[in-house]
């Protein structure tokens, strides 16, 4: 684990200097505050039930389809094409290092992202007069959920990329990936057919990967082991693929 | 440096099919310390492939390579630290400046950091790219990016050094470096390069090995190979006289001289001549004391300089068509020569 480091603050340091990495900042930021504002107005009209922390948070999948594979679809997939992933793999690096540093970068991007979004509430802390707005269980919750579900959410990315060289096509096996974790197990829950009981485990497992109940939890408070270690058991599957995903490709090059 | 007795690369049997076509057939051989070696052979002779698995970014089906004693399928880590290499193409980040990407190489080869600035200095120099060291490598043109690359290579200054075509795409100034800097690598390093550019190679390399099918066709220097290769000597005549009487009287002179090609007679009666014999010490002076004694007009006589390019097309023709009786086949030369 000794280069990791050196990967690590290789991968941010491409990332601070790239002006891409700027734009999309801002168009995440641009986006999300567009939502905010339509939350708040709402609460112009009538009084909600619940804080707009808690409806801010629960729009999560949104820029979760659209920026983790924007955010992730580059990081091997790149390295394939441009052939630059032979260089780094014929020095004393392991691909264990290659793919954590890169995982790495990428959540923490994520992370900072989101974590600008934390300035809306700042701004309606100090502008607005009305001190219920600001609820600090569902707006700590609401951030630990982001941070903890986006460990998957960006390994899932990550190991996307690791399956093709192309950009695009990464881009999309991420979205199809992220959908079907997020949306799909969502509507499997619903479904009727799950509910006899010869399917009575599978309808337990898919329970147990409601992404929406996790973040209900999460906002009331609840921070539930078995969420957390879904969510870390994910990841860690996710990043393991991804690992032999890239050891494959050199063997069947 | 005290030189162990272990060569510097050892390649055993190896063999290497990619989805049923094979790359590699049983190619061995052997490079000492401080040599620098020519790959050379055509296009899908398995040179790419060869050198990837001595990196140890491939893996060999059967057979093994060791580099420096340690063998690259069980010691994949020090393998990795004795090598330095260039791959095809030679694959850069587009978006990091020179300088900026050798420090961070040079931070994954594991050179210690007090170290590392002074011999990144040292490689730029080297390479002759200390003025485009702030420029963003995706700007640099195709000379500067090909030096890049060997910079790279040679950063750690690590024992053995693979280049794959190194010079490819360059112009003929810009080959004149690289060559220049490979020859300085000579006897600290040991330098494989592969190449299209025959007299590259010839230039540059010690030994030349020739490869086709995934087989070594032929190895030597360029002198040998010529020489065991080609296994006869050309000689360019152009005589006037009584040609009919003339296969007989290069028969006096040497037995095995022959006539393999004739022109037609030009305006003054001249008539130009390739000769061939399998002798392969100097034969011009006998044969034009012969030919003038015997009455013939002569107005040159040469002796054809083969080059490394007609060795290497005799070569990979040889071995690509074994039914075609090989003009000379001097014991040993070829490894793969005995195919069915």
């Amino acid at each position: 684990m000794k280069h990791f480091l050196t990967l690590l603050s290789h991968e941010l340091r491409m990332l601070l200097v790239s002006p891409s990495t700027y734009i999309a900042g801002t168009a995440f930021l641009f986006f999300m505050g567009f939502i905010f504002t339509g939350i708040l107005e709402n609460y112009t009209k009538a009084a909600q039930d619940v804080s707009p922390a808690h409806v801010f948070f629960q729009l999560f999948w949104l820029p979760v389809f659209f920026m983790v594979p924007l955010l992730t679809m580059k990081c091997l997939a790149e390295e394939r094409r441009l052939g630059t992933i032979e260089t780094l793999l014929t020095t004393p690096v392991t691909t264990t290092e290659v793919v954590l540093g890169k995982y790495t970068a990428a959540y923490a991007l994520y992370l900072s992202l989101w974590g600008a979004t934390g300035g809306f509430f700042y701004i309606l802390k100090r502008f607005s007069s009305d001190p219920r707005l600001i609820d600090s269980g569902p707006l700590i919750g609401g951030y630990v959920f982001i941070a903890v579900s986006g460990l998957l959410f960006v390994a899932i990315g990550v190991f996307a990329s690791s399956l093709s060289r192309n950009q695009a096509v990464a881009g999309i096996l991420c979205f199809v990936m992220l959908a079907g974790l997020i949306v799909g197990v969502r509507w499997l829950g619903e479904a009727s057919f799950l509910n006899r009981d010869m399917l009575a485990p599978a309808k337990a497992a898919v329970d147990y990967a409601q992404i929406f109940s996790h973040y209900e939890d999460f906002t009331r408070g609840v921070i539930d082991a078995r969420h957390v270690l879904f969510y870390f058991s994910g990841t860690a599957l996710a990043l393991i693929f991804s690992i032999l995903s890239v050891e494959a490709k050199q063997i069947h090059a | 440096m005290s030189a162990p007795p272990t060569p510097a690369i050892e390649v055993d049997h190896l063999v290497k099919t990619y989805a049923g076509m094979t790359a590699v057939a049983d190619l061995s051989f052997t490079v000492a310390r401080g040599e620098i070696i020519g790959f050379l052979g055509p296009n899908g002779a398995g040179k790419s492939t060869t050198m990837r698995i001595l990196t140890g970014y491939l893996p060999a089906n059967s057979g093994t390579v060791r580099i420096c004693g340690h063998s690259v399928a069980t010691e994949p880590d020090a393998v990795k630290r004795l090598i330095g290499y260039m791959p095809e193409n030679n694959p850069l980040p587009e978006d990091m400046r020179v300088s900026e990407y050798l420090y961070f190489r040079g931070r994954l080869k594991e050179i210690p950091r007090r170290k590392l600035s002074p011999r990144i200095d040292e490689v730029l120099e080297l390479c002759d790219l200390k003025r485009v060291r702030h420029k963003i490598i995706g700007q640099l043109s195709k000379g500067y990016r090909q030096r890049v690359g060997i910079a790279e290579a040679i950063l750690a200054e690590p024992p053995v050094i693979i280049m794959d075509e190194p010079t490819i795409g360059l112009d003929p100034h810009q080959i004149l470096i690289v060559r220049d800097l490979i020859a300085g690598l000579r006897g600290r390093m040991t330098v494989i390069i592969s190449s299209h550019i025959l007299p590259e190679i010839e230039m540059t390399c010690d030994r030349v090995l020739i490869i086709n099918r995934g087989r070594v066709v032929a190895q030597g220097s360029p002198a040998d190979l010529r020489r065991e290769v080609l296994g006869r000597t050309t000689y360019q005549l152009i005589t006037a006289g009584s040609i009919d009487a003339l296969p007989a009287l290069l028969t006096v002179v040497e037995p095995t001289l022959k006539i393999t090609a004739t022109s037609e007679p030009d305006a003054t009666g001249f008539v130009t001549l390739a000769l061939s014999t399998e002798r392969t010490d100097e034969l011009g002076e006998p044969l034009l004391q012969s030919l003038i004694s015997h009455g013939f007009r002569v107005r040159a006589l040469s002796r054809a300089q083969p080059t490394l390019e007609d060795v290497f097309l005799a070569a990979t023709r040889r071995s690509w068509d074994a039914k075609l009786a090989p003009v000379a086949t001097p014991a040993g030369t070829a490894n793969g020569f005995d195919r069915p």
